[in-house]
């Protein structure tokens, strides 16, 4: 039961959490370029904003699926904060992303289209890792589930340093950065316009955004299960690590240009292949 | 136990009166779906029956045993024998493609010296014929219910098929006998427990498969029918040297006896792993695959009786009827390498297919690859995600079969490039086609279930291969599948329906399996409790509890209800949201749309249009490119694991 009023919890508290961490990647990158920067609410501005406004639709599709976008991230976060099934979340993100790419594809513009095969292109890029990292988290912990991952007594990135390795290169594309941002980038000005949200708007945009704050947030969830165990000490662990994440992310995003989705796909199915599938042949080796 | 007769030869009886009903006429067609309506409602009746705890004189454990004193059959299924191999001859020199005859013979001449012998009789003594039990009952329904409405949407189809090609010859009396054939071949094949009454069913299939897909007469189709022979009789020759092998060495000729052999697996590896090969070859498994592809020319009722309900699930029976036989053994290692190969290979090679029937064949290529290695695995888990994996597979695909079909008689094109904008232009089609891809591909509904269970048992097989290749393929999967949906949701502006000419033979079979799939999807975890897990408690012997935990199961279930709330929910949103305001616009093309979003004004002034198609990744991944190294990798592990069990070696 304290399970599932956590997991509501979260689906309060993880857009705020991806907002702040919007924010602070907006600060970061200016001082970065000796910018200034908004300061760190300004995505709850910028989100208030787009609620208020009106919508400016391409068909009637639109706002069902952006909306079955947004209610399956809230899930997926959810289920990783009431302890569920590892390898669940990860289906239930990949229905989330699904519904993102059919608003982009129903709208059947240049750009969206071509943003919705790239998204596409990007969840093939990082699913393999994903499912090998929740394979390495049952090898490592004996079980799928979450909940179960927090009972360890020892923290999971011990015996999981190459699925680490991996999951940190997927989530450049899962958080859509430089160099890997191909279906969309966070600057409108660039080839592909928005991307995958160029014919989203007003508060229909507003939703998109939100569920994209529940992404992050997932995200910055997986790396922090990498860290966490039984010990209470292991929760600062796990915010530091995810300070570092964050910080990493951000270095690579400003300091890499984009590059074409044929190395992208090289590099992803590349390195979960070589660190995630060494990992998973020790942890089966061990354990014989 | 008049069911399983019925089962077997009424197929075979409605065969022969419509190859006497020449025209298409109402009659005809009246007579076909009655026919298909009986078989289903039987099929339903034996699963009631034998699920409701049936038992009969000379029933052991769970398992029911009939026809102890078959003469007149063995000697009809002797002579059926010598006709098939006649069969194969005649057309072998018609079409000068002698390399068949000497494939046919060469299987099928050893056999007959068995049967005429009395050696196959001798070791049949007191053996049991036929036999059921819930895997049989399974597959029956499967068989029964997607094969019959298979029949039922062939009558329109065939019709409307003959009025867009004029230039074929009409002979569509033939075409749906032997679709029945071919039923009452499945049947037979599911219910015999002789291996030698299983051969000749096996035959059945091969050659009637021949027969259909070379339906139209074209050089392109009897090329590719020929192939389809050839392959499934190379099969039939691993089948038949396995019955010599046991009949002679071991004295045993029936399925049951072969799976409860007491003694090591080591000495019944070499039939195992015969056995194992034709099935792989009749399940389409890489190197065999050509044969499914090409299966493609044929009318759309044709491919999807092949893919999904029959020919290729015969293949993957076998192998989960084997599957205690084969894991750990060379055997299970050569199914679950070839087959986790072939789901991965397939998977790639169906990214780069434009073309509807494509995309599928190489979806079922990859699928039974999965339910290959999930058998030869070999373990109570994976075996329930094998099965699990038949049966949502059988339904999902033959729906997305039907759909494509329909679509191509209604636009005149199966290309998914052309179906943009089906949820406008022919709404109920798309969403019976949403349904399908959904059912296909994504959680929570059906097949993915099936697929998380493979992974769970992979890894707890610890099998590395298998893992990845499972990771990568289904990462793959998702991306060929997702594409495709996008097309249908892909809405041009201001699109209205098309006129729906869809035949009402059609929607009569296409509506019940989208009810069918959605159905389906909601009561997975009834199914596996009532209908898979005593399959595995037969087949193992022990009580297994579900792979998927119940709190999980919940979750899916709790899922899909959200799924479909969402639109109801979605209203709640807009009244927030004050939809009224949202105000209608084009879409941005980064230079003044013309206004129908498909035309924009260049920077001269110029009005240009503009197209959107799908991703590829033609260079990457085309059959070109990956099916010879593909087709050389599969070969070479399939005949070093052929070696090296005959010359017995053992892990």
């Amino acid at each position: 039961m304290n399970a599932y009023i956590l997991g509501a919890v979260f689906i309060v508290a993880a857009p705020l959490l991806g907002g702040l961490l919007s924010g602070l990647d907006r600060v970061f990158a200016a001082r970065m370029q000796g910018r200034q920067g908004p300061p760190v609410v300004q995505p709850f501005y910028d989100l208030s904003k787009l609620f208020q406004k009106r919508a400016n639709i391409v068909n009637r599709y639109q706002a069902l699926l952006v909306f079955g976008h947004l209610v399956f991230a809230a899930f997926t976060a959810f289920m990783i904060f009431s302890g569920g099934d590892i390898l669940l979340t990860l289906f239930c993100l990949t229905l989330s992303e699904v519904f993102l790419c059919m608003t982009a594809s129903s709208a059947n513009g240049p750009y969206s289209s071509m943003s919705s095969q790239r998204e596409l292109m990007q969840i093939m890029c990082v699913e393999p890792m994903l499912l090998l990292m929740a394979i390495g988290y049952y090898l490592a912990t004996g079980s799928f589930m979450i909940s179960d991952f927090l009972k360890a007594d020892t923290p999971a990135i011990v015996k999981m340093p190459g699925f680490f390795v991996g999951f940190l290169v997927i989530l450049i594309v899962e958080l859509r950065k430089s160099p890997f941002d191909i279906s969309s980038s966070h600057h409108a000005h660039q080839e592909m316009v928005k991307g995958i949200t160029t014919d989203i708007s007003g508060n229909i945009m507003g939703m998109s955004e939100l569920a994209e704050w529940y992404e992050v947030a997932i995200m910055f969830a997986f790396s922090g299960l990498f860290f966490i165990d039984r010990h209470p000490i292991s929760i600062l662990f796990v915010v530091l690590a995810a300070l570092a994440v964050f910080f990493f992310e951000n270095l690579v995003d400003n300091v890499f240009p984009r590059v074409k989705w044929e190395i992208m796909f090289r590099v992803c199915w590349g390195v979960s292949f070589v660190a995630g599938g060494a990992n998973l042949f020790f942890l089966l080796m061990m354990q014989k | 136990m008049p069911i399983i007769e019925f089962l077997i030869f009424f197929p075979f009886l409605a065969a022969i009166v419509l190859m006497f009903m020449k025209e298409p006429t109402g009659k005809r067609a009246a007579f076909a779906t009655c026919c298909s309506i009986a078989i289903m409602a039987v099929c339903i009746v034996l699963a009631v029956e034998v699920w409701g705890g049936m038992t009969l004189p000379g029933a052991e454990g769970s398992a029911n045993v009939f026809l102890v004193d078959p003469e007149l059959f063995n000697l009809l299924i002797t002579a059926g024998e010598a006709f098939l191999m006649c069969l194969v001859i005649y057309y072998g020199i018609r079409y000068r493609k002698y390399y068949v005859i000497l494939l046919s013979a060469g299987q099928t001449i050893p056999v007959l010296w068995l049967d005429l012998t009395g050696k196959t009789s001798a070791a049949a003594a007191g053996q049991t014929y036929l036999r059921i039990d819930n895997l049989t009952v399974m597959m029956c329904l499967i068989v029964g219910i997607v094969g019959g409405l298979i029949c039922i949407y062939a009558n329109g189809y065939i019709k409307d098929y003959h009025n867009h090609h004029t230039e074929f010859p009409k002979r569509s009396n033939w075409f749906m006998a032997m679709l029945f054939v071919f039923l009452g071949a499945m049947f037979g094949l599911l219910f015999s427990d002789n291996l030698g009454w299983l051969y000749f069913f096996w035959e059945i299939t091969s050659i009637c498969s021949f027969l259909l897909i070379g339906y139209n007469k074209l050089p392109v189709s009897i090329n590719n029918s020929f192939r389809a022979l050839w392959m499934n009789l190379l099969g039939g020759c691993g089948f038949a040297a396995a019955i010599l092998y046991l009949v002679l060495n071991l004295n045993i000729i029936s399925l049951s006896q072969l799976l409860t052999f007491s003694g090591e697996k080591e000495i019944v590896l070499i039939p195992v792993i015969l056995l194992a090969f034709a099935a792989l070859t009749k399940s389409a498994q890489m190197p065999f695959n050509g044969w499914l592809l090409g299966a493609m020319v044929a009318p759309t009722p044709t491919s999807a009786l092949l893919h999904s309900a029959t020919m290729v699930k015969a293949g993957v029976y076998l192998l989960i009827r084997l599957a205690p036989l084969m894991s750990g053994t060379l055997a299970g290692l050569m199914v679950t390498t070839v087959g986790g190969f072939t789901f991965f290979a397939a998977s790639l090679i169906a990214i780069t297919r434009s073309d509807g029937k494509g995309v599928l064949a190489y979806s079922t290529i990859s699928n039974l690859g999965l339910i290959a290695a999930c058998a030869g695995i070999g373990l109570p888990e994976s075996v329930w995600a094998g099965t699990m994996l038949i049966l949502f597979h059988a339904v999902s695909k033959s729906l997305m079969f039907l759909t494509v079909g329909a679509v191509e008689n209604a636009t005149g094109s199966r290309n998914i490039e052309d179906m943009t904008g089906l949820v406008v232009r022919m709404p109920k089609m798309a969403a019976a086609m949403i349904i399908g891809i959904c059912g296909m591909s994504l959680a929570p509904f059906g097949m993915l279930v099936a697929k998380w269970a493979a992974l769970k048992s992979f890894v707890d097989a610890r099998n590395v291969l298998m893992i990845l290749f499972l990771a990568f393929g289904s990462a793959s999967t998702t991306f060929y599948w997702v594409k495709w949906l996008g097309k249908l949701f892909a809405v041009v502006h201001h699109q209205d329906p098309l006129p729906d000419t869809v035949h009402r033979g059609e929607w009569a079979a296409i509506i019940p399996l989208s009810a069918l799939v959605v159905a389906m999807m909601f009561l997975f975890p009834v199914i596996s409790q009532y209908v898979i897990i005593p399959v595995l408690a037969q087949m193992f012997g022990e009580k297994i509890s579900s792979v998927i935990s119940q709190g999980d199961m919940a979750i899916m279930i709790v899922m899909l209800v959200m799924i479909a709330v969402l639109p109801i929910a979605l209203r709640l949103v807009n009244k927030i949201r004050q939809d009224a305001k949202d105000k209608e616009t084009l879409v941005y093309m980064n230079g003044a749309n013309s206004g129908d979003d498909r035309h924009f004004i260049n920077s001269l002034g110029e009005q240009e249009s503009d197209s959107m198609s799908n991703w590829y990744m033609a260079n990457w991944f085309s059959a070109e490119k990956i099916m010879k190294p593909c087709l050389a990798i599969s070969s070479f592990m399939i005949i070093l694991f052929l070696i090296w069990a005959i010359t017995g070696g053992a892990i």
